[in-house]
C-alpha cells in the first residue's frame, strides 16, 4: 500500500516513505477519479491478481506490467472480475489506482507502508495471497473523463514517466560535491545492484574517492547520491534515514524522481548535472503535465 | 537573539536547503537547533524538517517557493527569542544490562580492560543530552557517554537488533525504538516504547532532553 507519504515527522526520525514512482501513482489516482494522494497498490518487478466483488473503476499506471486491461485510463470493472498485472516487461513499478481509494488505517496520517520499521500500509508488509483490501468511498471527481489515455497517448504517458533521458539522471552539486572530481562522476557509468530496494539504490561503478573532508551527522534529503567508505554511491530514496554521516556529491532532480522508482536491477546509468533554474523549470513542466491528464 | 555568529546556506538539493549553525557539536550550536527547529516547521511551504548536531536541512515545496524564500525566513526567525522550545526534561530509561538483553556487555568490557560491572556503572552513572532524533523512527543521538566504555562497531552488523536496545557505537550511545539492521554493541534493553506510532506525539525522547539509564532486573517489569 502507498499514496504520498507521511512529511512533517523527519524532526523525529520518521521519514516520508510514500510511492517509489508517485508521479505514476497521482496519474493513476487523477484518471481514476480520486485525490492524487489517494491510497494505491504499488508492485514492484511484478504484480498479482486482483479479484472484485462489486463493480470498480480502476487505472493502472506505470510500467508495462502485461496487465489484462488496458494501462493509463480509467476502465470498468464487473462483479467478480480479476485484474492480471504480470511481470515488469521493462521498468519497475506498476500502480493499481480504484476509485474510492484503497480504505486501510491511516498511520501518522498516511496509508504509506514503511517496509524497513514495518509501519504503515497494510499491517506494515508487502501484501500476500488473500489479503483482503476494503475500497473507500472518498471520490474527489465522480466524472472524470472518460477519454483517460488510450493507445498512443498512453504509450506517450508512459514514455513520459519511468523512461530516463539518454539514460543519464539528471542532478545538482550536493552539499559535498566539491570533496570530488564531479566532471570524472559525470562521465562515468553506474549499474544498479540487486542489494538496492525503497531505502536506497545501491550503484556499482568507478569508486568515487574524496580529496577533503569532515563532516558531521546531517539531514539527508530524497534522492541524495550518498558516498560511503567503499566509494560505491547510493542514491537515498523513499524509506530513507533522515540523517546520515556520509558525504553527497550530488542530488537528484525532483522531475527526474519518478524515474529513480523504475530503475530496475542491472539497469546502467549516468549522471548529467542541471542547474537549479533548470530543475525547477522541469518539476513546473512535469506538474503541468500531470494536471492536464484530466 | 541570534547567539550564533551567523547562518550559513547550501543548496542541497532543488527542494531542499541546509542550513548550518556551526562545524562542530558544541552546546551552543545545539541551542541554536533546538530554538530554530520548531519556528521553520511551522514556516509557510515548509513539508519537513531535519535537525542534526549543527545543521538543520529544511525540505520545502520548490513550486511555491525558492531557496532564497527560505533563506530569508531563516534569518528573520534568527532574530526571534526561543519561544517555541519547550522546557527541557529529565528522563529515566531502565534497562536490563547484560544476560541475553545485553549480549556484548562482555565483549564491551574485555575490550576496555574493564569488568561487565564497571561498564554497567559507567554508562548508568552518566547523564546525556539528545542531541536530535535521526536514523530511524526516535533514535536518539547522545551526548556524553565516557570515553571510557567507547567500543568499535562489530565487524559485521547484525541483521535485526531488537526494539528497546541499548547499544555503544565508538563513542557514542543509544537505544534502538524500533527493530532494525544495527552494528552497534548490544549492552542492555529497555521496557520502554521509544516510539508507538498510535500515541501523540509518537516519540518519548525529544530533542533537548537529559536522559539517564537506571539499572533495573527482571522483575522490575
Amino acid at each position: 500500500m502507498q499514496d504520498l507519504g507521511r512529511p512533517g515527522y523527519a524532526h523525529l526520525g520518521i521519514s516520508a516513505s510514500g510511492a517509489a514512482d508517485a508521479l505514476s501513482l497521482r496519474a493513476g489516482n487523477l484518471l481514476a477519479g480520486n485525490a492524487e494522494g489517494a491510497p494505491a497498490l504499488e508492485m514492484t518487478l511484478a504484480g498479482g491478481t486482483f479479484e472484485f466483488e462489486a463493480e470498480a473503476v480502476v487505472a493502472l499506471t506505470g510500467a508495462d506490467f502485461e496487465t489484462s486491461v488496458s494501462m493509463w485510463r480509467a476502465v470498468d470493472v464487473r462483479p467478480g472480475e480479476q485484474v492480471r498485472c504480470g511481470h515488469a516487461r521493462s521498468g519497475a513499478r506498476c500502480y493499481l489506482c480504484v476509485r474510492g481509494g484503497i480504505d486501510v488505517p491511516l498511520v501518522l496520517g498516511s496509508a504509506s507502508t514503511h517496509l524497513l520499521t514495518g509501519l504503515g500500509g497494510w499491517e506494515g508488509r508487502a501484501l500476500r495471497k488473500g489479503d483482503v483490501l476494503p475500497i473507500g468511498t472518498t471520490v474527489e471527481n465522480p466524472q472524470p473523463p472518460a477519454k483517460g489515455l488510450s493507445g498512443r497517448a498512453g504509450e506517450g504517458a508512459s514514455g513520459r514517466t519511468g523512461r530516463l533521458r539518454h539514460d543519464a539522471l539528471r542532478v545538482t552539486r550536493g552539499p559535498q560535491a566539491e570533496w570530488f572530481d564531479f566532471e570524472a562522476f559525470c562521465r562515468a557509468e553506474y549499474q544498479v545492484s540487486e542489494d538496492s530496494d525503497r531505502m536506497g539504490l545501491r550503484l556499482r561503478g568507478p569508486a568515487l574517492t574524496p580529496h577533503a573532508g569532515h563532516m558531521l551527522t546531517e539531514g539527508v534529503t530524497l534522492g541524495a547520491v550518498q558516498v560511503p567508505p567503499d566509494g560505491q554511491p547510493i542514491i537515498l530514496f523513499v524509506e530513507h534515514q533522515t540523517t546520515g554521516g556520509y558525504p553527497k556529491i550530488a542530488n537528484v532532480i525532483s522531475a527526474d524522481f519518478h524515474a529513480l522508482g523504475q530503475l530496475r536491477p542491472r539497469d546502467i546509468l549516468r549522471f548529467e548535472e542541471a542547474s537549479m533554474d533548470a530543475a525547477r523549470a522541469l518539476l513546473r513542466e512535469q506538474e503541468e503535465w500531470l494536471h492536464a491528464l484530466v | 537573539m541570534s547567539q550564533s555568529p551567523g547562518l550559513r546556506f547550501v543548496d542541497a538539493s532543488d527542494r531542499s536547503l541546509l542550513i548550518v549553525l556551526g562545524d562542530e557539536i558544541t552546546l551552543a550550536a545545539h541551542q541554536d537547533v533546538v530554538r530554530l527547529t520548531p519556528l521553520l516547521r511551522a514556516a509557510p511551504s515548509v513539508i519537513n524538517v531535519h535537525p542534526a548536531y549543527a545543521s538543520i536541512l529544511v525540505d520545502f515545496d520548490p513550486l511555491a517557493v525558492t531557496h532564497g524564500d527560505l533563506e530569508r525566513a531563516a534569518v528573520e526567525l534568527d532574530t526571534r527569542p526561543a519561544v517555541l522550545v519547550p522546557e527541557p526534561r529529565m528522563v529515566e530509561i531502565p534497562v536490563r544490562y547484560g544476560g541475553e538483553d545485553g549480549p556484548d556487555l562482555e565483549d564491551v568490557a574485555a575490550l576496555n580492560g574493564l569488568t561487565p560491572e564497571q561498564v554497567v556503572g559507567i554508562h548508568a552513572g552518566a547523564e546525556y543530552l539528545v542531541y536530535f532524533l535521526g536514523f530511524s523512527p526516535g533514535f536518539p543521538y547522545l551526548g556524553g557517554m565516557p570515553e571510557s566504555i567507547a567500543t568499535p562497531r562489530l565487524a559485521a552488523p547484525r541483521r535485526r537488533v531488537p526494539a528497546g536496545s541499548v547499544a555503544i557505537g565508538g563513542k557514542q550511545t543509544g537505544v534502538y525504538p524500533v527493530a532494525s539492521p544495527g552494528g552497534w554493541r548490544i549492552i542492555g534493553r529497555t521496557p520502554l516504547a521509544l516510539f508507538q506510532p498510535d500515541r501523540d506525539p509518537p516519540v518519548l525522547l525529544r530533542m533537548g532532553d537529559h536522559v539517564t539509564f537506571v539499572p533495573v532486573s527482571k522483575g522490575d517489569f
